[in-house]
């Protein structure tokens, strides 16, 4: 075979992959939608976005309270984790003995990779008995738990990026501000910080996004009932747990409306990314 | 009131301090929590009999050693070259129109879709529509199409990172252009494309959701990838939320988080050694 | 005197804007020629389209014609991967691959197939020599090209280009990331290349020019002023900006 010959089958063979790879996210994207139409048509987006019942054997599937449940969980996990994570990066870039740096540093990566079953795991033994005592009601699966679980998983995501971000500022900033007789402080708030911005709000915008996409871990602690998420203490239900305790026995209308389930999770995550997006640029 | 500049300082860096210290312990507790808990249960017996199944926590884990097996061995076997092929085309060949910004914005949009989303697709096709029915071929073939984007975006990061000036003098000394992608872009950008794919191998081991609703949770041995099953990270959601097993919960994740540090490690050392084999000779 | 390669008329955009304009010249075989010119004249756009490097931007457009022994390389059918494998390139940064030294000069004979029919051993041996690079190198053949200095990295790309047997080398800017002893080897060493090889080389050395060159070719805002015997150029300018040009006066 002359190598010509080799040089025009491959460029055709990478094409053909290329095609292939992008029409299966292309049919997944199409799929969806196809799957959700009979539950949008039959039911009304309005009536499974704002409904607040969700009792399959009835044919009522309003997903707001599921909505709520992920973004209250969401929320919560990224006030507590954001200030943490940030702080802990400051600290392993700017701020630790090198020698600790070299242990930590891993360590975060190791914790990234760490499966979230794992992490759900922990939480279902060691922390949901301590929030039940404290609270005195239930087993502890409860929207605290489920927060609490989800700010430590995305504790390492969200330090490992920004620590990167804060190292890729250049020396000569911090050393021309230092010069000027900034405090470290001073040239971490001033200087550091704001040239690392990007970096730090990609990381919170994946984060996030791993936040809301979270399964398992949390099917595991936040007790899955389709209820408001009121109470801190009582459990709740987010969107993906949702799919992935009654997708198995689903059929007919029910199948279709955890289809619409997903949908709109595929919605909320691009809000996110836009957003993320548009902070991205701005802070440019 | 308004601090000096000494005693914000003072502050901040107890703060930081707090904030490093705090996220430390955490991480600490957590690996070591499940470490010790999970390393006195794990014994040879507990790693070469399969689990009991159902509500039952008796037995050990070997079928969900070999599920997880067979499930990375069809995902990569596939995944890598649809990815890396995918890659090559976009960063090598791909004209620079609006149909090629529009294939990697999809793949940059569905980068962020949950695994769950994906399973529900896996599910609905591989397991309903195509009637593999809940098996491991089901489960690896949702978890390509969860993969895919990152080992596509991966990749053609690596590629992208080598110079314009080494394809120029492969070119300009008479190569064609795929054996100036074979013998000069891709072996420079290996440490980066091998890195991908261990990371897609440590999210395979990882991954639970999509499995879960995609390859049916038998705790039998597979005897064929048509077999269901139920990998290391599906099990330690079975045992924690059927069994009262948590012991055994906790084992499995011990042996999970060991495979993740061992891949780590791998990574590396590999990229290292890559990098030091490009460098030296 | 023969014409190795003529070209007629060429010109050359980068999407609307123009590059080139109706660039006209004569390259003798064995002979230096220099291009010379201030930054951004079009002297290296125009030396990259003698081998075709330029087919690798998009959304660039050529009319004109490059001939290679009378030959029209932009005539459709021609094989482009030939073309550059008779017009070899050397580049301003020496990039050689992070292969062996070894690796870096058969990869030209490995790709083009001659391995079959040649001792490797001895093509890289002689391509080396030829570069005047191999006593510096002979015994460490197995390290990576990217250790070597600045100059013998150059030397070794030289090597490289010389081990496929082209017939011209382009040279763009080849000394002007060395140090001055560096530079003097390489100019030595073309000095020795030109009895087998043309040689095309883009300077914004004027002295250098003046030392390495039989051929000037002044460019400017991508036309080419004058073309003549380098001594001539230098000595006897017909143009006035060529003039001012190679007295300092600017660029």
């Amino acid at each position: 075979m002359s190598r010509y010959f080799i040089d025009r089958i491959s460029k055709r063979g990478v094409f053909t992959l290329a095609m292939v790879a992008f029409l299966i996210l292309v049919f997944v994207a199409v799929f969806m939608l196809r799957e959700s139409l009979p539950a949008l048509s039959k039911i009304g987006l309005g009536n499974i976005l704002l409904g607040v019942k969700w009792y399959p054997s009835h044919d009522s599937f309003g997903i707001l309270t599921m909505v709520a449940g992920s973004l209250v969980v969401t929320l919560l996990a990224l006030a507590m984790a954001v200030p943490l994570a940030i702080g802990c990066a400051i600290f392993l870039a700017e701020v630790a003995p090198p020698r600790i740096r070299r242990i930590t540093r891993p360590a975060v990566e190791l914790l990234v990779g760490i499966p979230s079953v794992v992490y759900g795991l922990v939480g279902m033994i060691v922390l949901c008995p301590l929030i039940a005592r404290f609270s005195g009601i239930g087993s502890g699966s409860s929207v605290l738990a489920a927060a609490i679980v989800l700010a430590i998983m995305v504790l390492p995501t969200i330090t490992s990026i920004s620590e990167d971000s804060i190292r890729a500022v250049p020396a000569q900033y911090k050393e021309g501000a230092l010069a000027l007789g900034a405090t470290p402080w001073q040239t971490i708030r001033h200087v550091i910080l704001p040239a690392a911005h990007r970096g730090i709000i990609a990381a919170i915008v994946l984060g996030t996004g791993r936040a809301i996409g979270e399964t398992m871990a949390m099917v595991m602690v936040i007790g899955n009932s389709p209820v408001f998420p009121t109470n801190l203490f009582a459990p709740a239900r987010t969107l993906t747990g949702n799919i992935a305790v009654e997708i198995a026995a689903a059929t007919g209308l029910h199948e279709s409306a955890l289809f619409t389930t997903g949908l709109v999770l595929f919605i909320v995550i691009m809000i996110i990314n836009s957003f993320g997006l548009i902070a991205y640029r701005r802070a440019k | 009131m308004r601090l000096s500049p000494k005693s914000t300082q003072r502050l901040s860096w107890k703060l930081i301090w707090a904030a490093g210290i705090i996220t430390v312990l955490i991480l600490v507790f957590l690996v070591s929590y499940v470490l010790t808990k999970g390393l006195a249960v794990i014994s040879p017996e507990f790693l070469l009999t399969p689990p009991e199944g159902g509500l039952s926590g008796a037995g050990g884990i070997s079928s969900c050693i070999v599920a997880t097996l067979w499930l990375i061995a069809i995902t990569m076997a596939i995944l890598t070259p649809l990815g890396i092929g995918a890659a090559i085309y976009l960063t090598e060949y791909a004209p620079d129109n609006r149909f090629t910004h529009f294939i990697r914005y999809s793949v940059e949009l569905l980068a962020g879709v949950p695994s769950i989303v994906f399973g529900l697709f896996g599910f609905a096709i591989f397991v309903l529509v195509l009637h593999f029915n809940y098996s491991i071929l089901a489960g690896a073939l949702t978890l390509i199409c969860l993969l895919l984007p990152f080992l596509v975006r991966s990749t053609e990061e690596a590629m992208r990172a080598i110079p314009l000036s080494q394809r120029e003098a492969a070119l300009a000394l008479g190569a064609t252009k795929w054996q100036t992608v074979v013998h000069v872009v891709l072996p420079a950008a290996l440490p980066g494309i091998v890195t991908g794919i261990i990371l897609c191998v440590g999210g395979a081991i990882a991954e639970s959701a999509c499995l879960y609703v995609t390859m049916g949770g038998s705790a039998a041995m597979p005897t064929s990838f048509l077999s269901g099953g139920r990998t290391l990270a599906v099990h330690v959601f079975y045992l924690a939320m059927e069994t009262n097993a948590l012991d055994k919960a906790l084992a499995t994740g011990a042996v999970l988080i060991l495979i993740i540090l061992m891949l780590n490690l791998i990574t590396k050392w590999l990229s290292r050694h890559l990098q030091a084999k490009m460098e030296g000779g | 005197m023969n014409p190795k390669i003529q070209t007629r008329e060429l010109s050359f955009y980068y999407g609307k804007v123009q590059a080139l304009n109706r660039v006209s010249l004569s390259i003798n075989e064995h002979q230096i020629t220099a291009l010379i010119g201030p930054s951004g004249c079009g002297k290296t756009t125009f030396l990259r389209l003698l081998n075709r490097m330029n087919d690798t931007i998009p959304e660039v457009r050529l009319s004109g014609e490059v001939l290679l022994d009378g030959q029209n390389i932009y005539q459709p059918g021609v094989d482009v991967v030939e073309v550059r494998q008779r017009v070899g390139m050397v580049f301003q940064q020496p990039n050689p691959f992070p292969k062996s030294i070894y690796a870096n000069v058969a990869f030209g004979p490995r790709m083009l197939g001659m391995n079959r029919q040649l001792n490797l051993d001895e093509v890289v041996e002689k391509s080396l020599r030829a570069a005047a690079l191999w006593d510096e190198v002979k015994d460490n053949l197995n390290k990576s090209g990217a250790a070597l200095s600045g100059g013998q990295q150059q030397r070794l790309c030289i090597a490289r280009v010389l081990a496929v047997e082209p017939e011209v080398i382009l040279m763009d800017e080849p000394c002007s990331a060395l140090d001055p002893l560096s530079t003097l080897k390489i100019e030595e060493l073309m000095q020795a290349l030109k009895k087998r090889y043309t040689i095309v080389i883009v300077t914004h050395n004027m002295q250098q020019a003046a030392r390495v060159s039989e051929w000037t070719g002044f460019f400017l805002l991508g036309e080419m002023l004058e073309y003549r015997s380098t001594q001539e150029l230098f000595t006897r300018p017909q143009d006035k900006r060529t003039e001012d040009y190679i007295s300092g006066r600017f660029g």
